[in-house]
Order: structure tokens, then sequence, then C-alpha cells
């Protein structure tokens, strides 16, 4: 049941993958003005691998994502806690938010590092999560 | 200073991969960080002699008064440049002593974090930042303990030894929130200003009793004292360093830190006193009952920090004075001995110092350095010992009649320790030269400068104790003793203190001459006490605390979903319903006529619960449950929260993901409980239901302070540049909750993982 047949399934998920990670980022981005965010948008992303995963399948899933779920999971861990850092540097409260303008009028903000970190976690906590019950089942059935 | 220890956790957290690049050159590349630490400490010393304190503040968590503001006075500068100065020697020690060691990277790792959490402890002035790096101290010194990890031994007393000083740590926290509210302030300075006030407030004596036994637990006072020596099954490196230069001596930092605010009293010199004495006594007599060299200086190192909380607890400027002088001395001489203990253990295979002997021939270099430091650990001239010494005899010759009791007990304790450095400093290197399980070779130069150069410290400022005279007033007005300047020389003339030094001697030697015999006779004859020693209680109490666990496990823990359910719910009613019984205020009716399709929706959902309930197929079960989330997310889109509606939805759609992957792993669909049982559910579920929909009503009714989303609305674009509050909130206003909401998932997530792919494993190998 993981790795399914059907051609149409098969052929949308190829097509829908990109749209959803793009629509995922979108909804990442507008968060702080619209609805959307973080968790949101994590949670869109991870549907769409497992929509993936269900049309072609654990490894081709995995050569997808590059990574491994978890080390998603510690890599937003990691830029989670990195955004705390710039406040202490400005000698501010734990937490404080720092807003900068890069160069061609480019919005970067400590709250969007941090969102970006919510993101991983929620993405790679739920593929952890999915990957493990699909591994098992093919423990359980080999073939 | 602050960027300083936040250099070094992040050096510590790169080591593996310096470890990789230049191997076991790392330990040196590191001991540049305290290099560079007590080098700027240095440069400080200039304005520190002025009269001036250092404070560099930085600002942590505003809100809740707790900062990283560093304080540098006497005594933080003193123990800071003990902690660095001593700090490179055994890094360098450690670059020989466990060259080639696979684990070399791990213990570098915690070494250097521990450092750094010690420095921390010293230098900051908040409450809750100097606890913070407090138990740091515990967990690394933990980690280092069990370095050895596949010895039963090691994680054994690495146990031991976190349970008690972080057992000892509870105490601590909750004195210091009690000595918070007494003197009304975190910071340590203001404290130190309010100690009539702290003294005379209802709340003194438990917090002193808490602080107390944090302090005790740390710093090995009796009857705590057991982890200490248990504790040397540690790398010697670790012996030298944490268990007797720097970490034991956090609770005596404490005691004289908090002796400004806390000290002075009755109760305090009383207490001291007694576990003071006490502590030094038993260490001293202790110490002559082993054969192993690591535990007879353990031992002994007990006895000096029982020595200096005596000294705390007389605390008359002299005796402070006397602390400071010995707990310098103490730090130089017995970290020489304790890495001259590791060289002797590397070059023979064996500390026991009943089988070694001659090694003088052998070890050229390291029989002399043993040799001056046990000079100073015994307390004779001209080392930095003596000058201590006679400070002790000279401040407790000063106190009226109890002085008398102290004076004895400290001649007794310094004729014992006596005993010990003669029989450190001769056994194991005159004599004829004896077979050992490892023959010595040649030292190398990493392992022998660090101990050499301590003890020519010890030497130098045994001739020239002048030195200090500045740095022991300065620390003395730090702590609320301003006064004369301090004179330590060198040689004190004869009087009273010399004749106790005599008497110590001459009851040194005794013992020395019959040490043999009479440490057998302490063998056998403290038996008894040490069976039904302070050790055994602690042990025993562990034991019992580890039934009880099994017990509530058993009756809580289960495994079965429904009890966890049925017993968090029922607490909730009893904790919620209570509350809303005794200050509930009016119920109110919400007052906007209710729309068609409301209605509906809430009709949906609860269709959908009931359905869920007497549904006989797990598929119709679960689409019941679907459709009540949809309709939960339809609710949000009517009260205007997208958000929430679209979390809700994603979350429903995700979970339809998760249980098409597990639906046809899981057991038959049956009923498990008997009706009876069913009937309580329903009643626990109709309860909770009820006392839900009453806590909205109440919460309607009672506005009695200002809603929150006021201020939320009114903030988000100007503070938080955004219009979309629920995600300002999450990542701004309140993302430390975010921060542990996604810490909980990622646990979540790690747990589903270990479950599930660790059975896997199993059934792939089985």
């Amino acid at each position: 049941m993981v790795k399914s047949s059907t051609l149409i399934l098969g052929v949308a998920a190829q097509l829908l993958l990109p749209l959803q990670l793009l629509f995922s980022v979108f909804l990442l981005l507008r968060g702080h003005d619209a609805p959307g965010g973080g968790f949101i948008a994590g949670l869109v992303a991870a549907g769409g691998f497992a929509l993936y995963l269900f049309a072609h399948g654990r490894r081709a899933m995995a050569a997808i994502l590059k990574v491994a779920p978890r080390d998603l999971i510690g890599a937003g861990l990691l830029l989670g806690l990195l955004s705390v850092v710039p406040a202490w540097w400005q000698d501010e409260a734990f937490f404080t938010a720092q807003w900068w303008t890069l160069p061609f009028g480019i919005p970067l903000s400590t709250p969007l590092l941090f969102d970006l970190g919510v993101y991983l976690v929620v993405l790679g906590a739920l593929l952890t999560a999915i990957t493990a019950l699909v591994e098992i089942d093919q423990v359980d059935n080999p073939h | 200073m602050q960027l300083a220890l936040l250099t070094g956790f992040v050096m510590a957290a790169l080591v593996p991969l310096l470890h990789r690049w230049i191997g076991a050159r790392t330990a040196l590349l590191l001991a540049a960080l305290p290099a560079a630490i007590f080098i700027w400490l240095m440069t400080q010393w200039s304005a520190l002699a002025a009269g001036e304190v250092l404070v560099l503040e930085q600002a942590w968590v505003p809100a809740l008064d707790v900062n990283l503001t560093f304080r540098v006075d006497g005594l933080a500068w003193l123990f800071a440049m003990l902690i660095s100065g001593i700090g490179v020697l055994v890094l360098v020690y450690t670059a020989g002593y466990l060259r080639g060691h696979v684990d070399l990277p791990r213990f570098l790792v915690v070494f250097i974090a521990f450092m750094m959490s010690m420095l921390g402890l010293v230098l900051a002035d908040n409450l809750v930042t100097l606890f913070v790096f407090w138990e740091l101290t515990s967990i690394t010194s933990y980690l280092l303990i069990g370095f050895r990890h596949t010895d039963p031994l090691a994680r054994q007393s690495a146990l031991q030894s976190l349970m008690v000083t972080a057992g000892g740590g509870l105490a601590l926290l909750a004195g210091f929130v009690l000595l918070a509210q007494a003197g009304d302030s975190w910071s340590l300075a203001e404290l130190a200003t309010r100690g009539e006030a702290i003294r005379d407030h209802a709340l003194y004596l438990p917090l002193l009793v808490g602080v107390l036994i944090g302090a005790f637990t740390k710093s090995a006072q009796f009857p705590f004292h057991f982890w200490l020596p248990n504790a040397m099954v540690a790398p010697t490196p670790v012996s030298a360093y944490l268990h007797s230069a720097t970490m034991v001596k956090a609770g005596i930092y404490l005691m004289a830190r908090l002796h400004p605010a806390l000290g002075g009293s009755a109760t305090w010199t009383l207490v001291l006193g007694l576990v003071g004495g006490m502590t030094m006594l038993v260490g001293a007599v202790m110490a002559l009952r082993q054969t192993n060299l690591k535990l007879m200086l353990a031992y002994s190192t007990v006895m000096a920090l029982g020595t200096m909380t005596l000294l705390l607890g007389v605390g008359t400027r002299a005796a402070v004075a006397a602390c400071l002088v010995f707990l310098l001395a103490h730090a130089l001489y017995k970290g020489a001995l304790f890495l001259v203990a590791g060289i002797l253990d590397v070059m023979t295979g064996t500390l026991d110092i009943t089988t070694m002997g001659g090694l003088r021939r052998v070890l050229p270099w390291t029989a002399p350095t043993a040799a001056v430091a046990a000079l100073s650990l015994a307390g004779l001239p001209p080392m930095l010992g003596f000058v201590a010494k006679e400070a002790l005899f000279d401040a407790l010759l000063e106190i009226g009649p109890w002085g008398w009791v102290a004076l004895v007990a400290a001649t007794t304790a310094a004729g014992l320790t006596l005993a010990v450095a003669a029989i450190v400093a001769i056994r194991p290197f005159f004599g004829p030269l004896r077979d050992t399980p490892r023959r010595p070779r040649g030292t190398p130069p990493a392992l022998l400068v660090g101990p050499a150069l301590l003890a020519a410290l010890s030497l130098l400022t045994g001739v020239a104790p002048g030195l200090f005279d500045e740095l022991v007033t300065i620390t003395l007005a730090g702590l609320g003793m301003p006064g004369e300047r301090v004179h330590l020389v060198p040689w004190h003339g004869f009087g009273g203190p010399l004749a106790l030094s005599f008497a110590g001697l001459v009851l040194g030697l005794l013992v020395f001459r019959a040490w043999d015999r009479l440490r057998d006779g302490l063998v056998v004859g403290l038996e008894p006490l040490v069976a039904r020693g302070p050790e055994v209680w602690h042990s025993a109490m562990g034991w019992r605390t580890l039934q009880l666990a099994a017990w509530q496990t058993r009756v809580l823990q289960n495994g079965h979903i429904r009890t966890y359910l049925v017993t968090t719910l029922l607490a909730w009613l009893a904790l919620v319903g209570h509350a809303l019984v005794v200050r509930h205020g009016a119920l109110s009716w919400p007052v906007s006529a209710w729309q068609a399709h409301e209605v509906m929706v809430a009709g949906l959902m609860a269709a959908g619960a009931m359905t869920a309930c007497v549904m006989r197929s797990r598929l119709a079960a679960v689409a019941a449950l679907g459709s009540m989330g949809f309709s939960i997310a339809l609710t949000f889109v009517l009260f205007s929260a997208p958000d929430l509606a679209i979390t809700q939805l994603l979350v429903e759609t995700l979970t339809v993901v998760l249980l098409a992957l597990v639906l046809f792993r899981l057991p038959h669909f049956t009923v498990l409980s008997s009706p009876l049982e069913r009937l309580r559910d329903l009643g626990v579920a109709v309860l909770v239901g009820g006392l839900i929909t009453t806590l909205m009503l109440a919460v309607l009714g009672s506005e009695r302070l200002p809603r929150i989303s006021d201020y939320m609305v009114a903030n988000g674009q100007p503070l938080g540049h955004g219009h979309n509050l629920v995600n300002v909130i999450l990542v701004d206003f309140r993302a430390l909750d975010t921060l542990g909401e996604v810490i909980v998932l990622a646990l979540a997530a790690s747990g589903v993982y270990a479950m599930l792919c660790f059975r896997a494993e199993e059934a792939g190998h089985g």
C-alpha cells in the first residue's frame, strides 16, 4: 500500500510537490502579515512530501529530500536558538526581535529566522513519523 | 568577559572537529583560552588595587530580574585567577596524560564547558545566573567522574556525586528564592548591603538551611563528604582541577560571598563551626586509613574544606583572611600533589602507596616536586602552607573560650595532615626500589610542567607572602570588612601559633612512624562506624526512592492510554473545579442572538462526536472524528480566525495520512471495556464537558483584568512589524513559548522514531 502503481497519482504527485513546496514558502514568507506562518507552511510541505511518498515510495522521497528528516528537526531547533543571539549582541533582552534591511530593500529579521526554524521542525517531525511508519511496514512485508 | 565565556562554550562544541584536524595538540590549543582570560585578569589588577570593582553589565531576561552581569571584585578575581591559571596547567598536563586516548575529544568538551561554568559561577552577580552555572558545574563534574564509563564503579560514583550535589542544588534554589524575598533583590552586591534586614527576617532560618545544604553538598562537608573520595575514579586531571582546586571550593566561595548578607548570626557561627570542625577531623582521620594515594589526598582535601568552613563560621576579619590564604595555599599544593599522583599512576601502574618505593632514582624531577608540595601541605616553613596555618591558629587564638575547642581540633587535624604529607612525600620515593606493575621510565615534560610550576609557586609565595597583602585586604573590604592592610609574613616569630605548629609537628611525626600499625587499627576500628555512615544512609534513601517510583509507575503508568486519559482528566477536573467553586464570579450568557448556521455547525460537531462513540468499525469512527474536526475548522472561519482554520484543516488532512499508514497494522476493532467502565467514562466525559462550558461562561462573566488582546492589537504593527497578530504573537511576543512547543514537537518525533525503528530493528535482527 505504500507504493501505489496508479499512473494518475504518480504524475499528480510529481507535479504537485513543487507547487506545494512553492506554496509553503509563500505561506511562510507572507505569514507575518497575512494568514500563514512557519507552522502552517511546514504542514503544507509535509503534505506534499507525504503525497510523493505514497506515489513513489520511500526511496524516491529520500532521494528528493536529500537529508534525513531528523536532521531537519535539528537544523530547525538550531535556527530557532540562533535567532536569539543577535539580540544578545545588541545588549537587549533575550528574544528581542531584530529587524534589518539588506541591500536591494530585502527585509530580514530574527522572527523570520525563527519562523523558518519552526517550519523545519514541523516538516522534520512529521516526515520522521511518516517515514518511520513506512519503514516498519517494509520490515514486516519486505516486498 | 561574557563573550570570553561564550567563546569557551562554542570552542567546547568545536573540539571534536579540532581534534580531527590537529589531534592531541587540541588540549594545548585550548589552553590558550584560559591563558588569555588569566592575562586579562592580570591587567585588571591595577584597577582593582585602586579599590574599584569592575562591573560588566549584560541584560538577559530583564522582565524577571535575571541578568548576566559579571562583577569582578577581590573574591571573584582571586577565584577566577585560580580557575584560569590552574586550568592552563591542567590542560597542558592532560595533553600528556590522556595522549592517544580515544575519548580525549569528549573529555575536552566537558572539561572546557566545566571551566567556563566555574568562571561564570564566581563572576555572576545574579542569584539565578549563579545557580545556573552552579548546576552546570554539577553536571559537567558528573560527566567527568563517569569518564571511564565502561567501569561500573565509575558510573556509580558519578551518579552518587550527581545525586548529592544536585540534591543540594535543589535546596540551594529554594534558599536563593527565599533569600531574594528576604533581601528584596536578586543581586549579590545589593544583598551584601542588606545583611541586617535579612538576618532579622522571619525567613532567615529556612533560607540559611537551604543555602547551607547547597554549599555543604558541593564542598563535601560532613555528612555529605563521602562523594568526594568516590569521585577519585575520575582521571587525575579532573581530580586535581575539579575535586581539589576549583569546583569543591564553590561552596566555600558561596559562603564567603554571602558572609556579609547571612554571616555573623549565632546560628551561622554554630552550624559552620560544628560542621566545619567535624569535617576537618573526619577528613584528617579518614585520610590515614587509606593506602590509595588519590584517596589519601581526597580525604585531606575534605579536611581542608572543613577548615575553611570553620574559619568562615568564626567570621572575624582575621579568620576570613586566614580562610583566603588557606584557600590559595591549598589550591597550589593540592593541585600539584594530585598531578604528581597522576604521574605515579601512569609511570608505575598503581596508586597503592604501600607498594611503591625508591622512585626518586627513576623519577628525578617528580620526587622534588612532590617533596616541595608536601612541605606546603604539612604546613612547614618556608611554604605558603605554613603561612596559612599560622594565620589559622592566630585567628582561632583570638576568639573566646570556644576557640580552645577549635584550636585542639585544628592542631590535631594539622598534625594528622602532616603525617599524610610525610607519607605522600617519603613512601613512594625513598627506601629500596620496589617492583611495580609497570616499569617507570622518564617522565614527559608535558606532565611535569604543571605540578612543578604549582609547587614552585607554593615555595615562592611562602617566602614572599606579602604579595598577597593587597589582594587579601581588597577581598576583605569587598566582603564588608574594610580595615588596615593585612600583613602576611613568612616567619611569624615565636608565640602561640608556633607552639601549636610544633605540637602538630610532634604529633604528625609520631603518627608517621607508627602509620603501618595505626592504619590497620583504623581500618578495623572504624569499620563499624563507616558501615553505618552517611554514605549508607544515602544509598538506602536512593533505594527507597526507586521503590516508590516503581510503585507509582505501576499504578499510574500502566500502559493503557484510557487509564492515562481518565487520570489526567479527573485530576484536571478536581483542580479546576475546585478553583471555579472557590472563586467564581457571575456566570454570564452570551447576549448576541444565535445565527442558524452557527447552530448547524455546533450540531454537526456534536453529531460527529456521538457517532464516533457508537460506531462499530474503525474507519467509520475515524470519518466521524474527521467531520468533527472539519466542523471545528468551520467554527474558526465563522469567528474570523483564518490561521487557526487553516492549521486545523491541515492537521485533519495529515491525520488521515498517518491513519492510512497505520490502519492495517492496528489490532481488530473490538470492545475492550465493560458496560460499567463505559458508564464511568461517560460520566467523566460529561463532567469535563460541563466544566469547560461553565469555565467559559465564568470567564465571559468576569473581566476583571484588562484583556491582553487589546495590547496585542495595539502593538502588533508598531512593535512586531506585522499585520497577522497570530504570527506576531507566535514568533515575536511569545517566541519563548513557541520555542518550547517546537522542542516538544521534536521530542515527540524522536519518541515516535525510537519506538518504531528500534522495534523494527529488533524485528529485523530477530
